[in-house]
């Protein structure tokens, strides 16, 4: 492999400086021009100029390759023919994509309700102590953390030697203190799925806890002063005044975490790769790309689109009554 | 109890009495709130402290005994784990590559990300909202979805297994949900600041440079450390466009080395431990932005 070169670090130092200042001047120098043309044109053209460094990118990276796709689901795999539904026909029929459909739904549900729960509660709750900081890096702890390498903190966790022997795992040492037989967590099927979940929510809820918490700090401390003088004790402050102002941001961070369990991959392809029924839609998918059976892949893809249409409505539907309160 | 109460008042006077038991209930009241942090925090922490641990130890120590054992005399640290990853062939160029690759994207996409939020947040024009709808939609698309077309768009601009063809693509990924977090916060800045601003001839590109950009700072700062994370973590992007190139990140670096190595993975404890160390400086520094008031006092009068 080779070294880096002078070149690499230049070019890379230009981006990081020339980029921003690039748009500064696209910025000062466009509305120079768009302030000098008349007012209806101004209010015409000037949200479009906004817009279209982000619209543009979005469009080569994001809305052509969807629309691409969506034509390759319908096409064989050497892109050379059409062949109407067959690619989703094979994913609605074949057991292990049924599998996998089952598996992104227990990741939806017990992931999603984990990671925010756990992270609202933990917000609310070290809002209340003076540790406060390190309590939240300890929680946080697991999000800088990629999957790759809390696969190998996981591998440690749920190693498996057979009955009778030490056990170098952490859950199968606990276990054999209380005198249990040793779990192969990865590998016994009712036990690999809420392995694999579990590892998600302990990278996710950081992520969720520090967001609400951010949030959690905007909350006017007059607001809290008002209900304690009105009698509230703290579980009827946390119920009925802090969590109902959260409730915003907890939409926002949950809509977020259903998105990355519908995406989660990495955990998966690196700890099991599917294996010993794991697989998820996401990996599922990936396996077809790997086969270069790029319209069952595409399919697979079309299929996860389509489950996330009605979070999408969700999303619009709030946005829609943000903009009424403008 | 009545008589020690008694006795207490007597020789305390009752005010300090009081205020010492109402001080001792307070604490107990509170015994449970500070045993549930602890015990999830402790959950939260302990697999990293174990596999921290663990790449200190020698390879058979680790294949031997958990790594609670070292906790007792003979610990048996060692750098050698260190020694083994650092001296393999392109890790210590990988890690350069990893932040080659993490800085320009994470500066490039939020640069654009903002203004684009701030243009869906503040100005008012036609489509406006359907084309809010499908970047919210955007958000959502998984990136296996990208890979083929995007891959056939770099071999027609000549980016193939180039480093600026992974900003530019995790900037498109990251675009979406960036705009819509951004448009979210951006849009809940109080409407009397912008208005008061334009009243005074502020121009648009005044409000948002010296209105909008600080007062998103917060939420920038706490994307800035995702995005950054996000792209310093990641494994699919940087595995499909640079893959078969020499300029591999660290994360692909070690996820091959986990492949290849197979029984004697656990010395890679030491690797992960290297690639986890930036990102979680990073978090502390930045801790400072994740404080109380971010809107505090911005409107008055």
């Amino acid at each position: 492999m080779a070294g880096i070169t002078p070149d690499q670090i230049i070019t890379a130092v230009v981006a990081v400086v020339g980029v921003p200042l690039v748009l500064l001047g696209y910025i000062i120098l466009g509305e120079q021009v768009i302030e000098k043309l008349p007012d209806r044109i101004q209010e015409w053209i000037r949200p479009y100029f906004w817009a279209l460094p982000a619209v543009g990118f979005a469009t080569i990276f994001m809305i052509y390759p969807l629309i691409r796709t969506v034509i390759i689901s319908f096409r064989n795999s050497a892109d050379t023919d059409w062949i109407g539904w067959a690619n989703y026909q094979y994913f609605f029929t074949f057991p292990d994509t049924l599998t996998s459909l089952r598996n992104s739904l227990l990741w939806l549900v017990f992931y999603t309700f984990f990671a925010v729960f756990f992270g609202l509660v933990i917000a609310i709750l070290v809002d209340r102590v003076r540790y406060e900081t390190i309590a939240k890096i300890a929680v946080f702890l697991p999000v800088p953390i990629s999957a790759v390498a809390a696969s190998i903190i996981w591998k440690f966790m749920f190693d498996y030697q057979p009955s009778g022997t030490t056990q170098t795992g952490t859950l199968n040492a606990l276990l054999s203190v209380v005198h249990r037989d040793p779990v192969a967590w990865l590998v016994n099927s009712t036990t690999n799925n809420a392995a694999l979940i579990f590892v998600g929510i302990w990278t996710a809820t950081g992520f969720c806890m520090v967001i609400i918490s951010a949030s959690l700090k905007a909350i006017s401390s007059e607001v809290l002063e008002a209900a304690r003088i009105d009698g509230a004790n703290e579980f009827q402050i946390v119920r009925l005044v802090v969590t109902p102002l959260l409730w915003p941001t907890i939409t926002v961070v949950g809509t977020t975490m259903l998105i990355n369990a519908l995406k989660t991959f990495d955990i998966v392809y690196v700890m099991t790769n599917g294996a010993y029924n794991t697989d998820v839609i996401a990996t599922q998918m990936f396996s077809q790309l790997q086969h270069s059976h790029f319209g069952r892949a595409a399919a697979v893809g079309v299929v996860l689109f389509l489950a996330v249409v009605p979070l999408l409505v969700v999303n619009i539907r709030r946005f829609q009554q943000q903009e009424e309160q403008r | 109890m009545s008589a020690e109460r008694v006795t207490i008042r007597q020789a305390t006077g009752v005010a300090g009495a009081v205020s010492i038991l109402d001080r001792f209930g307070y604490r107990l009241q509170r015994l449970p709130l500070h045993l549930v942090i602890i015990i999830f925090c402790a959950v939260w922490v302990i697999p990293t402290i174990g596999m921290m641990i663990n790449s200190f130890r020698a390879l058979p120590d680790m294949q031997a005994a958990g790594w609670w054992t070292t906790l007792f005399p003979p610990h048996g640290f060692t750098f050698a784990s260190y020694q083994q990853v650092l001296a393999i062939e392109g890790v210590v160029p990988s890690i350069g590559y990893s932040i080659l690759i993490t800085i320009p994207a994470t500066v490039i996409q939020l640069a654009i990300a903002t203004m684009g939020a701030y243009a869906f947040a503040w100005m008012n024009f036609p489509g406006r909202n359907l084309f809010f709808i499908v970047i919210v939609g955007l958000m959502v698309v998984p990136i296996q979805m990208t890979l083929i077309p995007v891959l056939q768009f770099f071999k027609f601009v000549h980016l193939s297994g180039t480093i600026p063809a992974v900003w530019l693509a995790h900037s498109g990924y990251g675009l979406p949900f960036e705009v819509f977090l951004l448009r979210n916060y951006l849009g809940g800045l109080p409407r009397e600041i912008f208005e008061s601003a334009e009243v005074d001839g502020a121009g648009h590109s005044v409000r948002f440079l010296r209105i909008a950009v600080p007062m998103t700072l917060p939420a920038i700062a706490s994307l800035v450390i995702f995005v950054f994370l996000g792209i310093w973590n990641d494994l699919l992007v940087a595995l499909t466009y640079l893959g078969v190139s020499p300029y591999r990140p660290f994360t692909v670096v070690i996820a091959q080395l986990t492949t290849s190595f197979g029984g004697g993975w656990q010395f890679l404890t030491a690797a992960a431990v290297m690639q986890m160390a930036l990102p979680l400086a990073v978090f502390i520094f930045l801790q400072r932005y994740f404080v109380r008031g971010v809107t505090a006092g911005s409107v008055k009068g």
